[in-house]
């Protein structure tokens, strides 16, 4: 299959292994900013093909996992309301809410339907003229854009009953908030190649600059993430730090100009919470006062900003790479997919989850469990 | 099969009753109507046509298998088949994964109030074909109707009697390290036609159901004499979930190869657009098989033989370690562990 067999390709793969371990001369960490990219390493074991010195680090790159958990309460209480119908992406429907999920929402009478894109929400609020349709806009750029093409669309055919509970939010604050924490461990990063489809790079060159890290913008099969590696480590060898485009087959340097005219024309940026990682300053997306009309909030009230940490939790340090899964004492037993007591472990992309489902074996081997 | 005469149309008048009433569940006139013009003509069974309570049948000697299971399909009518074929095959897979042969089936109906006749009479039409296919006799049956809205279209129960002609014990305690793991065609076809058409997703090529009674190819096998230790149909869950199932109780692991999973490109498609592994999903036409190694060569030509949609692969085997877990080598050459998952896949965002 065109674009999935040639990146699965098990001899390109062991050629990449082979000259990642010839060029590591010493320690390195390198993050993947991206869930997907979490998940596809794992799934494959592709750091089960790098030399012992180069640490894999998870990062935040999951929308599931760092919805904070005020705008899931938010969600719950405007689906489990009459007259209302709840559209959502289907993993966000068992992300876990201060007390329940959507899908027990669900089960106690809420009408909420499972979509695969914003637009199948605008065509459930046309054939529902009675009835307040709201989408739970959540995502990065890579959503953001279709979220926001959803509102523009509902304007043209002048839609009442529409409206989107944001939250979305934006991956280059993020990765500011990693560079500069002081105990910062990230040497490298893997950018996240769908969002920089939108996006573009050219934000990340301001923070290759200026905190002299490589950035690789990378794509999500196997032979993408370990080309993506190389790279980076053969700029942390040569001691350059740039931004490098592996995923040149969708990604160019301004992004996708139309996207981005849609969601500057629809959307606004705002301080926003983060599961995991708190309150990020201009990391978010709001609908903006033009369309106002189409915002959730606006429509069932504001979002009460709550902070939302577990305790024993330690999906924080997860998110900026300071520590690993298997760090935490609560993994696999008083957390586990089905009951997460964070950001991490509550959707497949998280890498807590990633470990839970693929890993667990090494974790008998260490006898943790 | 040739086309039966009365399948040309159904037997009940359209412009008289297009469709379904609660009367039709009552007890009186139009229930019989129901019954003699439309289940007896299409699984014309002489017991159903006795009109009593149940069918009296002759208990053949030996082993007997006995299974039941509920279908709530929906979109009734998928690529590759109908809640009817599906309903007939489940239940004929089930008693075959103990290496039964189908004898009989019952089958209850439960009617939403105003579905159309005709999609009845499809339906019914559906199962009286599979039924034949797999040499098994549709014997009893029961009707409900009930208000609009209580039920969406059709909800079908079946249940099958079947006879087991063999001495084999097969069931996931008869595993043996060393046995070969054969998977017997491309998987995922199934959850994947059936959520295209539900969702209204569209993708280059239609993907079609891989629904198929196994009864007669699980016969040949048995007939050849091919050592069979464990089967077990691939449906809700998929090849993971049978495979961890199985490695549980019995309490050995097995190892499973990616590179020998067959996955069509249309599924593949699909799984990566959604985020779905199809390894966890459902398939209506799918078994894994474990037999003694030395016969697996022979069950993968009979098998081979027995259909054009099969194409089957030894997928891996069972190892001596006891830990009651299933691993997959993937096609780079690494390791992992295949788990259950917590919950159904949801497609995921990004």
């Amino acid at each position: 299959m065109k674009y999935i067999d040639e990146y699965h390709n098990p001899r390109a793969v062991a050629a990449f292994a082979e000259k990642i371990k010839s060029i590591t001369s010493r320690d390195w960490n390198i993050m993947e900013v991206c869930g997907g990219q979490t998940h596809a390493i794992v799934r494959h074991g592709l750091d089960q093909l790098l030399p012992d010195r180069i640490t894999l680090l998870h990062g935040p790159g999951c929308p599931v996992c760092v919805t904070p958990l005020s705008i899931i309460d938010k969600a719950i209480e405007i689906a489990g309301r009459e007259n209302v119908i709840f559209c959502s992406f289907g993993d966000m429907m068992r992300v876990p809410g201060s007390a329940g999920d959507l899908f027990s929402v669900k089960s106690a009478g809420g009408d909420l339907r499972v979509v695969y894109s914003p637009l199948d929400a605008l065509r459930i609020a046309q054939e529902n003229p009675d009835k307040e349709v709201v989408f739970f806009g959540i995502g990065f750029e890579t959503t953001a854009p279709a979220n926001a093409m959803s509102i523009l669309q509902a304007g043209l055919v002048g839609l009442e009953n529409f409206s989107v509970l944001s939250a979305m939010v934006l991956i280059p604050p993020a990765m500011e908030v990693i560079l500069s924490s002081d105990n910062n461990k990230v040497d490298a990063f893997l950018a996240a190649g769908h969002v920089c489809t939108v996006s573009g790079f050219e934000q990340y060159e301001e923070l290759s600059a200026g905190y002299s890290v490589p950035i690789v913008v990378t794509g999500f099969e196997p032979l993408d993430i370990i080309q993506g590696i190389y790279m980076s480590l053969a700029q942390l060898e040569d001691g350059r730090a740039m931004v490098e485009n592996q995923y040149s087959r969708s990604v160019k340097r301004e992004g996708n100009a139309e996207a981005r005219r849609v969601m500057e024309d629809v959307l606004t940026i705002v301080d926003r919470r983060w599961r995991g990682l708190g309150m990020i300053e201009s990391s978010g997306l709001a609908i903006s006062d033009k369309y106002r009309q189409y915002d959730a909030e606006e429509k069932f009230g504001k979002v009460d900003d709550i902070s939302d940490q577990s305790g024993e939790c330690i999906s924080a340090e997860i998110l900026k790479g300071t520590r690993k899964p298997f760090d935490c004492p609560a993994f696999g037993t008083r957390c586990t997919p089905e009951n997460p007591l964070g950001a991490t472990m509550v959707s497949s992309e998280g890498a807590c989850s990633a470990y839970y489902s693929y890993r667990k074996l090494d974790l008998q081997k260490t006898g943790l469990e | 099969m040739d086309a039966d005469p009365r399948e040309k149309e159904c037997p009940i008048p359209k412009d008289k009753y297009p469709h379904i009433r609660m009367a039709h569940g009552g007890g009186g006139r139009l229930m019989h109507e129901l019954i003699e013009k439309l289940f007896v003509a299409a699984f014309y069974s002489s017991s159903l046509e006795s009109e009593h309570d149940s069918a009296v049948i002759h208990a053949p000697s030996g082993r007997l298998a006995y299974t039941t299971d509920s279908y709530v399909i929906q979109p009734i009518f998928f690529p590759g088949g109908d809640i009817g074929k599906l309903a007939v095959c489940g239940t004929v897979n089930d008693l075959a994964m103990s290496g039964a042969r189908p004898l009989y089936i019952s089958v209850g109906f439960i009617l939403e109030e105003g579905l159309e006749i005709e999609t009845l009479w499809k339906i019914c039409l559906s199962m009286r074909r599979e039924a034949a296919n797999a040499g098994a006799k549709i014997i009893t049956g029961d009707t409900k109707v009930v208000d609009k809205g209580k039920c969406d279209q059709i909800y079908i129960n079946t249940a099958g009697i079947g006879i087991i002609e063999h001495d084999l014990n097969i069931r996931p305690s008869s595993i043996r390290p060393g046995d070969a793991v054969i998977l017997n065609g491309d998987i995922g076809r199934h959850g994947m036609a059936v959520m295209a058409k539900r969702e209204r997703l569209s993708f280059d090529t239609e993907i079609e159901s891989d629904c198929i009674s196994l009864s007669d190819v699980i016969m040949k096998l048995l007939e050849a004499g091919i050592e069979i230790h464990c089967l077990r149909d691939l449906t809700r869950g998929g090849l993971a979930t049978a495979c961890v199932e199985i490695a549980r109780s019995s309490k050995f692991r097995i190892e499973l190869e990616e590179k020998s999973i067959i996955i069509s490109k249309g599924v593949r498609g699909a799984c990566e657009m959604l985020g779905f592994d199809p390894i966890y999903v459902a398939n209506e036409g799918r078994f894994v098989m474990f037999v003694k190694p030395g016969d697996a060569g022979k069950a993968l030509v009979i098998i081979n033989a027995a259909d054009h949609d099969f194409s089957p692969a030894i997928i891996g085997k069972v190892t001596k370690e006891e830990s009651g877990l299933v691993t997959l080598k993937t096609r780079i050459g690494t390791e992992r562990i295949v788990d259950m998952l917590s919950g159904e896949q949801l497609p995921r965002i990004c």
